[in-house]
């Protein structure tokens, strides 16, 4: 009854020194939903690129129904029935729907009676899985929700019996993410095979039949999901046990440290980006800004921090007046203030990459003791500091000459927390703390932030991780369209509630 | 009626002066709209002056000459394509190092071939193209208006004044209603969008090149083997620039392209006919002044207008596969 379509034996791949596959054995039966699970780096989206065809396996032999194939290129894998929704979409943003699906599939040399036809077939397609996507609008147009099904209808229009989809919830509101799961759970219906990439447990519980889970490049467990938990799955993700759930004392809010009062930001474009925003954090309070990336919370970070220039409004620090439309202090005078601030875009913004670790480690500091002396850096105290900070916030590996670079993202964010959170700010302003970080490090860095708040510095934090906001924040606020939309106690609200907010339906 | 017929010769000459453009232009949409940078027209221009000329000479027949000036460039081309798309170098770096070349290699090899630097002997009838009088162009000369607009400007030019200005519909169908073209305008905003359809986007871009080397050849014979009857030194004379700037100009469609060829010709073709008259209370402009008008043109367009121009989002960047 059950029959293997997808057959992998001894799957091994290097990028240079780094082998990101080990030796993989992986076996998916038709008709099912197989999730592979497992954390930033461990090799499950370069496993899944060769089963399309994009990277090419140094040994091991791939089976579709029974059958060896050799994969050189997508090409080979399309032909053999296998699609990827990979997680930054494979879509022409100025192409229309119709022209991005029959891309590589046009029939002919010249656009005719087979565009007629194929329009015909998508039509059915999208009424078969409920896609209800516009075949003749431009993709700059469309939300991300939308995008996605493009391209799972892309797929499906290139004949995929094999779905693979790539962390296709991390950019979607739960009100999308319901949506996904529909038509995904129609497609398995229809008797398509589904392989899901995610490291998010909850929807490895919620929708696969079967899991296998990934570290470091190695398969360390195949599972019936029946048999199995969160806990056990995050154990064997991360080699320990983990814990799921933050321990935070009650809220102790105090006095008023952070506010922000009727606060317009435009962005390069000149587009308005923040629309009259208000914003009050206490001492001693996170609080959570969720929002669909793009909807102006870059920008007002960037603001707060002292980066970009505010079009009207005032911020106050301390309930001194620190920025408005004409005077403003700029970052360095912020920090000396006590604002520190973990940007969003760590490699762009938090850190040189080319740089070595120590040099990370003090940037911004550098010109204070005892870091330096009459402008010249003293190396030896700096890297006595950096292997003591190092230790403390357990960056791994621990050698402060290794060029940040060569560090992994959860790592990175170390380096840069570290940095921030050890001159004890009185208000901290953080983006996306545990973007691209995996599970042992996001339980770290939320402790870290837990700690400060405990200490009683003002926290705003903000993320588009749903999960992230929940558990992290006192209060949370919700950013649509460059707006506040709403504000909630976390005691008392739910992700679906948060999610109408963050979609603008509210 | 004399302004008539000096406005017909001043269209005249505008379509004469644009045609190398045209072709320059037509082979940049190709190379960039695949995501390739081609700042070598300029040099393939030259080179193929250069081809073509000697060719002719050698061979007695301007199409030899234009077909061994279509290998060089196409042979150019390729060599871009080698360090670029299969080497991932910068490409602003390769073309400039074809440009060159090719400024020295025409030099060097017309020194030792005819003991002329830069020049190559003059082609006699039968060694270069003629001019091309349309049917009924004489007997319909003296009709007013039609006579003026058949016989005096679209009459009597060389075969590539009409070839440009039929490759401009022919690119426009190519890169816009044809699957290829499709292709060739996913390669140039996503690639990985192409390779990910089962398409060789490194095969794209080098098909991309092989026509981007055809049509420039076109715009160096013409320069050699139609207007001039001989080669000279650095004769392309920036035209190849002037092209790359009317292709950005014309935000990379062969339409809006043309149009800026055709201004940029239209200029040149004014400032010829502006040498030497006397303006009323200004009296005689200054030549240098005058000359530099087409160049001046050109800046003021691209700091000016172009700003809104959205170039192929990949170009630039070389593909690479695996991080």
């Amino acid at each position: 009854m059950v029959s293997p379509i997808l057959e992998l034996t001894n799957i091994n791949k290097s990028f240079g020194h780094v082998h990101a596959n080990k030796n993989i054995n992986l076996t998916i039966n038709k008709g099912t939903i197989h999730g592979i699970i497992g954390e930033n780096g461990a090799g499950k989206s370069t496993l899944m690129s060769i089963v399309f065809g994009l990277y090419q396996a140094n040994s091991g032999t791939i089976k579709v129904n029974g059958k060896k194939i050799n994969l050189r290129s997508p090409k080979d894998s399309i032909i053999n029935g296998i699609g990827m929704v990979h997680q930054h979409f494979m879509l022409v943003e100025n192409f229309t729907v119709l022209e991005n699906i029959i891309l590589g599939f046009e029939g002919e040399l010249v656009f005719g009676k087979n565009l007629e036809k194929a329009k015909k077939d998508l039509k059915d397609l999208c009424d078969t899985y409920k896609l209800n996507i516009d075949l003749n609008s431009t993709i700059s147009d469309l939300s991300v929700g939308f995008r996605q099904r493009v391209e799972i209808l892309k797929s499906l229009y290139r004949g995929a019996e094999i779905l693979i989809l790539d962390e296709p919830t991390g950019v979607l509101t739960p009100q999308e993410v319901d949506e996904l799961f529909k038509i995904l759970r129609s497609l398995k219906a229809e008797g398509k095979t589904i392989v899901l990439i995610t490291h998010k447990l909850i929807e490895i519980m919620d929708l696969t039949s079967e899991v296998s889970v990934m570290r470091q490049g190695e398969m360390v467990g195949h599972t019936k999901t029946e048999n199995t938990n969160k806990e056990q799955l995050a154990e064997m993700m991360v080699g320990r046990s983990v814990l799921l759930r933050l321990d935070k004392s009650e809220v102790k809010a105090g006095e008023v440290l952070f506010s922000v009062k009727n606060l317009t930001v435009k962005d390069d474009l000149d587009v308005t980006r923040v629309k009259n925003v208000d914003l009050e954090i206490r001492s001693g309070e996170i609080l959570g800004l969720a929002g669909v990336t793009g909807n102006g919370q870059t920008e007002l970070l960037e603001a707060l921090s002292g980066i970009r220039k505010v079009e009207s409004g005032e911020i106050y620090l301390e309930g001194k007046k620190v920025s408005d439309s004409q005077n403003f202090l700029d970052p360095r005078e912020l920090k000396d203030k006590g604002l520190a601030h973990v940007p969003e875009d760590r490699q762009r913004m938090g850190l040189v990459t080319d740089f070595k670790a120590y040099e990370n480690l003090i940037f911004g500091y550098h010109d204070q003791q005892p870091f330096s002396k009459s402008s010249v850096l003293n190396h030896r105290d700096i890297i006595s500091h950096s292997k003591k900070i190092m230790e403390e916030y357990d960056v791994r590996p621990q050698s402060p000459n290794l060029i940040t670079s060569n560090f992994s993202g959860g790592n990175q964010q170390k380096i840069i927390l570290s940095r921030e959170l050890n001159e004890n700010p009185k208000v901290l302003l953080v983006g996306q703390p545990t973007r691209g970080v995996d599970i042992g490090a996001i339980e770290f860095i939320h402790q870290r932030l837990i700690d400060m708040r405990d200490r009683g510095a003002a926290i705003l934090l903000v993320s588009v991780e749903l999960d992230e906001v929940l558990s992290l924040s006192d209060r949370i606020v919700v950013m649509f369209d460059g707006k506040i939309v709403g504000e909630k106690d976390n005691k008392n609200v739910t992700d679906r509630e948060l999610g109408l907010l963050m979609a603008g339906v509210v | 009626m004399e302004f008539l017929s000096d406005i017909a010769s001043l269209i005249n000459s505008t379509l004469r002066i644009s045609t190398p453009l045209v072709f320059a232009a037509m082979a940049g949409i190709f190379a960039e709209r695949s995501g390739v940078i081609d700042f070598s027209l300029e040099g393939k221009m030259l080179m193929a002056a250069f081809v073509a000329a000697v060719g002719s000479y050698f061979l007695g027949n301007p199409w030899l000459g234009l077909l061994l000036a279509i290998i060089a460039c196409v042979s150019l081309s390729m060599l871009h394509g080698f360090a670029s798309v299969t080497y991932k170098g910068d490409q602003v770096v390769s073309c400039v190092a074809i440009n060159i070349l090719i400024i020295g290699l025409t030099t060097a090899l017309a020194a030792a071939w005819f003991g002329q630097a830069g020049l190559t002997p003059t082609l006699n009838e039968d060694q270069r193209f003629l001019e091309v009088n349309l049917p009924f162009a004489e007997s319909l000369r003296d009709v007013p208006i039609i006579g003026t607009i058949y016989s005096d400007i679209l009459s009597g030019h060389y075969i590539f004044v009409y070839l440009a200005y039929l490759s401009v519909p022919l690119v426009f169908w190519v890169v816009f209603k044809t699957s290829f073209g499709l292709r060739l305008r996913a390669v140039g905003e996503n690639p990985s969008a192409v390779d990910t359809a089962g398409i060789n986007v490194f095969a794209m871009r080098y098909k991309a090149l092989a026509i981007n080397g055809v049509l420039i050849a076109f715009a160096g014979a013409h320069l050699s083997t139609a207007v001039n009857a001989n080669f000279f030194r650095e004769m392309s004379a920036g035209r190849g620039y002037l092209a790359l700037a009317a292709m950005i100009f014309g935000k990379w469609h062969p339409k809006t392209a043309l149009v800026a060829c055709l201004l940029f010709g239209f200029t040149d073709a004014l400032q010829i006919r502006l040498q030497g008259v006397e303006l009323p209370a200004i009296g005689e402009i200054p030549v240098q002044l005058i000359q530099a008008i087409p160049y001046v043109l050109t800046v003021v367009l691209l700091a000016g207008f172009v700003g809104k121009a959205i170039a192929p989002n990949a170009i630039g960047q070389p593909y690479i596969k695996e991080r």
